[in-house]
């Protein structure tokens, strides 16, 4: 049964119609995790001899086990934002001879094999070595590994039942945040020292090892939990349903100021407003707001001027990235009707655009209180939202016209939570280190003031000659008019 | 008012439509019949400039379809329920199809009043998304959205299917009037071979992509259809 949903897997990947697409993020992806093996590898090797040199009288692995709270914490955070349970569409499957049990159970099955379970062991298994070699008892630092691994499968248990619960409220990453955030008050203000007693538990564990059997205990709960949980859904009336609100109707004759692109803003803002994958996006917006005080309270980043435009960048631009690089896969379960109607194209698009340019806009203003970290704070991120408006916005609605991936605003396909993940951050890349580049170049060359000026100019030439890349960017999405149709017909 | 000229449709190698010549007058009701395959989506298809023919082309009012854009003023269609947007109330809907057609709110509102009845009380002040409606609820919004804006052409895939055998009545005079009584074009497909003898004036079948009957609507209609796709 199991080799039946392998191959099942198997075939929605290779056919799907984005596939071309979908393996070149896959092979980035490949190269990222490569990156993050060599990370883990040098770090476990290192380990032992580091902690040796840094705190000579010290055992380094009493150390690591008094860190280990802080590595869960993080990682657990960490996985929330970028690991999701492994989806698969089990609809056909509940009228078939399959039992509900072993779907459960290969979900789960399949989510325990995920990268973010084997990258810890690049460090723990060199670090284990190097122990043993140490001449440590072999037996007992086999078991401390177990146990250590038992942990990551724990917090992948556990992630799971934080996200499911968490999908069902509004501010989605609001639980993850008050947890992390609980259990490090508690632990840093000293009011249960969780530090200390997982630390003192994993020495436990290491001098006696039958003790093992607490974690394996705290593994089978939460997997047993997450077996409840996922088993629920698996009924058309419960998980697979959607569920049927009450409408709100809000009047939006406020967009009638905006001229003949009103209707195609009125259909966005609700768009946006009344459908979960959208709404999450504008809650994104407040973490990338927010994201320039972790920037300019670190005393390390105060003399870096090149990440002015950076924070500035993300913070102005966070809602045209993410609404951006779905434009038009937006409207892609009605993209036959909007072909067939009597409307024109540039408008469709320039609905969008006004759309993102009004949210700089409200970001920059937003963003202004920055100016407490200095002027040059505000002309960095002033420079920053008109380069945003005059080139990223171009830039991304120019890339949406190779969009040929279907996005089901309404059906949530079952077991997956949010519908996005770590690939949703890739598209940023370009947008923000070109002018972060850009800006270096000109900053260490010549100075801060000619560096912003340049920016403002780039973004200027762009909103100067939006009507002649409108047409450009319009014409474009003609030519893969028929292409699009056709993807998004698709359904995977 | 549509005339389609050598128009063929292949899809690596495969032929699955191919229309020598095919005329339909204004104002008439043109039915087409087919099985699985014979190629009546993909000449709606090509109609509404969806996919791209492979040879010969279609003109609607004298404007060839994939060349010019200037057919949609008059044209409006409902294939399936990708026409729908779903996450709008049936009402939003409308006046969001209403403003694409140049129609303000009290048009749009003129309209759908002469079809409460065929609503059935099911679709309109329901506060519901149009997701969250039936699949035969659905079908019925998108048909009447199809008839804003006072389109001459009007392109309806399987109208007929997912409905409840009181609205399929209905749905009948509907068509039946507007090509009666305001000269619009119509163009169904269906299965249902009573149906379309029903309301259609004229019915083409096609098979494997080919015309292989053009019959104008009479008593013996049913009966011919009926022993040809016995056969």
């Amino acid at each position: 049964m199991i080799k039946q949903f392998l191959s099942l897997e198997w075939k929605a990947f290779f056919r799907s119609a984005s596939f071309g697409k979908s393996l070149g993020i896959k092979i980035f992806m490949g190269f990222l995790s490569l990156y993050f093996i060599a990370v883990f590898l040098i770090m476990g090797i290192g380990l032992y001899p580091g902690l040796k040199k840094v705190f000579p009288d010290k055992d380094p692995l009493l150390l690591v086990n008094s860190f280990l709270f802080y590595w869960v914490i993080g990682d657990l955070v960490i996985r929330f934002f970028f690991q999701k349970l492994p989806v698969m569409s089990v609809k056909p499957l509940l009228t078939l001879p399959v039992k509900r049990s072993k779907v459960v159970n290969y979900v789960l099955g399949k989510s325990a094999f995920s990268f973010f379970n084997f990258l810890p062991l690049f460090a723990i298994i060199p670090f284990g070595i190097t122990l043993i070699f140490k001449d440590y008892p072999l037996v007992n630092v086999l078991i401390w590994m177990a146990a250590l691994i038992l942990v990551v499968l724990i917090i992948n248990f556990l992630n799971f039942i934080i996200e499911s619960f968490s999908a069902e409220t509004e501010l989605s990453f609001l639980p993850i945040i008050v947890i992390a955030g609980a259990l490090y008050a508690l632990n840093h203000f000293n009011i249960v020292p969780l530090n200390e007693l997982l630390g003192n538990g994993f020495n436990a564990i290491y001098k006696t090892p039958f003790l093992i059997i607490i974690p394996l205990l705290i593994l089978l709960l939460c997997y047993a939990f997450n077996f409840k949980l996922l088993r629920q859904k698996l009924f058309l009336d419960s998980g697979l349903k959607t569920k049927v609100k009450e409408v709100n109707v809000s009047n939006l004759d406020w967009t009638k100021n905006f001229g003949d692109i009103a209707p195609f803003l009125q259909l966005d803002l609700k768009l946006i407003w009344r459908n979960k994958r959208t709404k999450s996006s504008i809650w994104m917006v407040v973490i990338g707001l927010l994201y320039g005080l972790f920037i300019y309270t670190n005393p390390q980043f105060k003399n870096l001027t090149p990440f002015y435009i950076f924070v500035g960048i993300f913070s102005t631009g966070i809602f045209l990235i993410n609404f951006g690089q779905f434009i038009p896969a937006w409207d892609s379960s009605y993209y036959k009707l909007l072909m067939s109607q009597n409307l024109k194209y540039e408008q469709y698009l320039k609905s969008k655009f006004t759309l993102m340019a009004i949210s700089v806009l409200i970001l920059f203003v937003l963003g202004i209180p920055y100016v407490f970290f200095g002027w040059k704070v505000l002309v960095a991120h002033f420079a920053a939202a008109i380069y945003n408006i005059g080139v990223n916005t171009h830039v991304i609605l120019l890339g949406g016209s190779f969009n040929r991936k279907k996005i089901n605003l309404s059906q949530k396909a079952a077991f997956n939570y949010q519908g996005t993940g770590a690939v949703q951050w890739l598209i940023g890349i370009p947008l923000l280190l070109l002018p972060m580049g850009i800006f270096a170049v000109f900053y260490f060359l010549i100075g801060f003031e000619i560096a912003c000026l340049v920016l403002i100019i780039l973004g200027v030439v762009g909103i100067v000659f939006h009507q002649k890349l409108m047409k450009i960017i319009t014409q474009k999405y003609i030519d893969s008019k028929y292409k699009m149709i056709d993807a998004f017909d698709q359904n995977n | 008012m549509i005339i389609t000229s050598n128009l063929s449709k292949t899809y690596n190698g495969n032929q699955v439509l191919s229309i020598e010549s095919l005329e339909i007058p204004k104002g008439q009701s043109f039915g087409l019949v087919g099985n699985n395959g014979a190629g009546k989506t993909t000449y709606f298809s090509l109609l509404l400039d969806l996919i791209q023919p492979t040879t010969g082309n279609i003109k609607s009012n004298d404007v060839q379809v994939n060349k010019s854009e200037d057919w949609k003023p008059f044209t409006s269609a409902f294939i399936d329920e990708s026409f729908l947007i779903g996450y709008l109330t049936p009402e939003e809907y409308f006046y969001f199809i209403g403003e694409l057609r140049g129609q303000n709110k009290a048009d749009v509102d003129t309209l759908i009043s002469e079809f409460e009845d065929f609503f059935h009380g099911e679709i309109l002040g329901q506060k519901k998304y149009l997701r969250d409606l039936s699949k035969g609820n659905q079908k019925k919004a998108g048909i009447v959205a199809a008839l804003i804006g006072n389109p001459e052409v009007i392109i309806l895939d399987e109208p007929f299917a997912n409905l409840d055998p009181t609205t399929q009545i209905r749905l009948k005079n509907i068509i039946k009037e507007l090509a009666n009584k305001q000269g619009v074009t119509v163009l169904i497909s269906s299965h249902d071979l009573m149906h379309v003898t029903d309301v259609c004036q004229r019915i083409v079948v096609l098979e494997k992509g080919e015309v292989v009957k053009d019959l104008e609507t009479s008593a013996v209609t049913l009966k011919e259809l009926e022993a040809h796709f016995a056969n």
